[in-house]
């Protein structure tokens, strides 16, 4: 996916949102390239449980690199459907391809209230320049 | 930022190489160029340089230099010999560590004699302060600061002689490890030592503030990989060795840190001597140790160490080791859990971790030099 058709948190997930066959809307949520640039170094996922349910900005899972920790956080409300778990065996090659492979979880939404919080691409890259590395 | 860092004289070739700058004791230094594992990988397989400018370099000459030296470390100086280097401790009245610091011995081109004490940037004031007051006439000795005069670069790992060379007029596989000579390097004058702060072999290079420009450069494009202190960390804690406000301090003293090699109590006085006698005695001191963690979750400064979910020491260090693929940590123990092999946990962040203390270092190379 192109980072131009997503949307982004403050906290630098990205997340895009689809409606599957029964009509749900589900997002699919992963970590932007600033950030993994910024962590470097990737040792370590965990990932939540598929069925757990999260509330927006609740911290859904931990990425760790050789210097730093950071909590994952979800930018939406609703279920866990499914989990990206073989990223774990594969930490090196997120970096190469964040907006696609990299992908973390999806979440069912239960409310799309939190999207209308979300950056788009031009926003975020904004907010990225004004933190600087 | 309050106040303005300080900046080596190669804060240039950093910030204008990738070089991702920090705040570290005050100094504005890299953290990493590029990635922390291609630097840490670089410096086991092939070769790497820092800038450690940043650290303290005091000078002393007159006669009374050695006796000076020899009663504010915790190591004998006296019988130092011209081109020796020692590891040493400056401990304070109650045998705390004030620092831990490198003493050479070297000689001018005259012959004459002069001494140099290599000091941790964050504890160079403090140093200064303790050392300047014990300065009496009666010694003989004059200490300078030079830091700022002089720059100080590392070139590590198993090609680091062979890239550094061309630029040493001193032939260096003459010089044994933990020693250390004046001579030429790039055509100014300088002082090379085969000393390191990574677990491999290598030299450390001091010139001319206004030199190391052009000596890092020929460095970099003879194939040293420019590496920062992310990686002089991950490096360091696999070799096993301590760092000042990690695993010294002043509430540790030098048995605790399982520094003994580097306390020579027979026959000498200096400032913590008395106490360290009595501890030396004393038992039931946390001790330090390593640990290697069974998953692949890091522990970090301060987690708790467990046993049998009982806090039993907290972690100083630790990091994911990129030689070994295993998360390491050096910590304090209670010593009834100290020897190697004890299984304990860590809490990483409210889950405990099963680790187990293994011997240190955590990574030992298999040729040459071995610290004297």
């Amino acid at each position: 996916m192109k980072p131009e058709t997503l949307l982004f948190s403050k906290t630098h997930e990205w997340v895009h949102v689809e409606t599957d066959s029964t009509g749900a809307k589900v997002a699919t949520i992963g970590i932007s390239a600033f950030a993994l640039e910024a962590l470097t170094d990737l040792v370590y996922i965990e990932l939540p449980k598929v069925g757990r349910t999260l509330k927006t900005g609740e911290a859904f899972g931990e990425i760790e690199s050789v210097k730093a920790v950071s909590d994952l956080y979800s930018p939406v409300d609703g279920a866990v459907v499914a989990t990206h778990d073989s990223l774990a065996n594969e930490l090196e090659s997120l970096p190469s391809d964040p907006y696609g492979n990299g992908w973390l979880v999806k979440i069912k939404l239960s409310d799309e209230t939190a999207l209308q919080e979300l950056m788009d691409y031009a926003a975020y890259q904004k907010q990225c320049a004004e933190e600087g590395h | 930022m309050a106040t303005a860092l300080a900046q080596t004289p190669l804060h240039d070739w950093h910030a204008s190489h990738g070089g991702r700058m920090v705040d570290f004791a005050g100094w504005s230094m890299p953290v990493q160029y590029t990635s922390i594992v291609a630097e840490h990988s670089a410096t086991r397989n092939a070769a790497s340089l820092f800038d450690i400018s940043h650290m303290g370099r005091l000078r002393f000459d007159g006669p009374g230099a050695p006796g000076f030296l020899d009663s504010v470390v915790t190591r004998r100086v006296t019988d130092q010999q011209p081109g020796q280097i020692r590891y040493a401790l400056v401990t304070n009245a109650d045998g705390g560590i004030l620092d831990d610091v490198l003493v050479y011995h070297l000689q001018d081109a005259g012959g004459g004699s002069y001494w140099l004490m290599v000091v941790n940037a964050s504890n160079r004031a403090k140093i200064v302060d303790f050392l300047q007051p014990q300065l009496p006439l009666a010694f003989d000795v004059d200490m300078s600061d030079v830091t700022h005069d002089w720059a100080m670069i590392a070139v590590q790992g198993p090609r680091a002689l062979e890239l550094a060379q061309p630029l040493v007029e001193l032939p260096l596989d003459t010089l044994k490890y933990y020693h250390g000579a004046e001579t030429r390097i790039a055509g100014h004058g300088g002082i090379v030592s085969r000393t390191g702060y990574t677990g491999e072999d290598g030299c450390e290079i001091i010139v001319g503030a206004r030199a190391v420009a052009g000596v890092w450069q020929s460095l970099v494009d003879a194939g040293a990989m420019a590496a920062g202190l992310g990686a002089r960390d991950t490096l360091r804690l696999e070799a096993g060795m301590p760092l000042y406000g990690h695993e010294l301090s002043e509430a540790i003293d030098p048995f605790q840190a399982g520094l003994d090699f580097a306390v020579n109590l027979k026959d000498r006085t200096f400032t913590g001597h008395d106490a360290l006698v009595r501890l030396k005695q004393q038992t039931g001191r946390p001790q330090r140790v390593g640990l290697v963690v069974t998953g692949k979750r890091v522990p970090r400064e301060g987690f708790p160490i467990l046993s049998a979910g009982n806090v039993v020491g907290s972690v100083t260090s630790g990091t994911f080791s990129p030689t070994l693929e295993q998360s390491i940590a050096m910590g304090y123990v209670a010593p009834e859990f100290a020897a190697v092999g004890t299984e304990l946990a860590i809490d990483v962040r409210g889950r405990a971790e099963s680790a187990h203390v293994v011997p240190l270092p955590f990574y030992r190379r298999t040729t040459k030099g071995t610290r004297t």
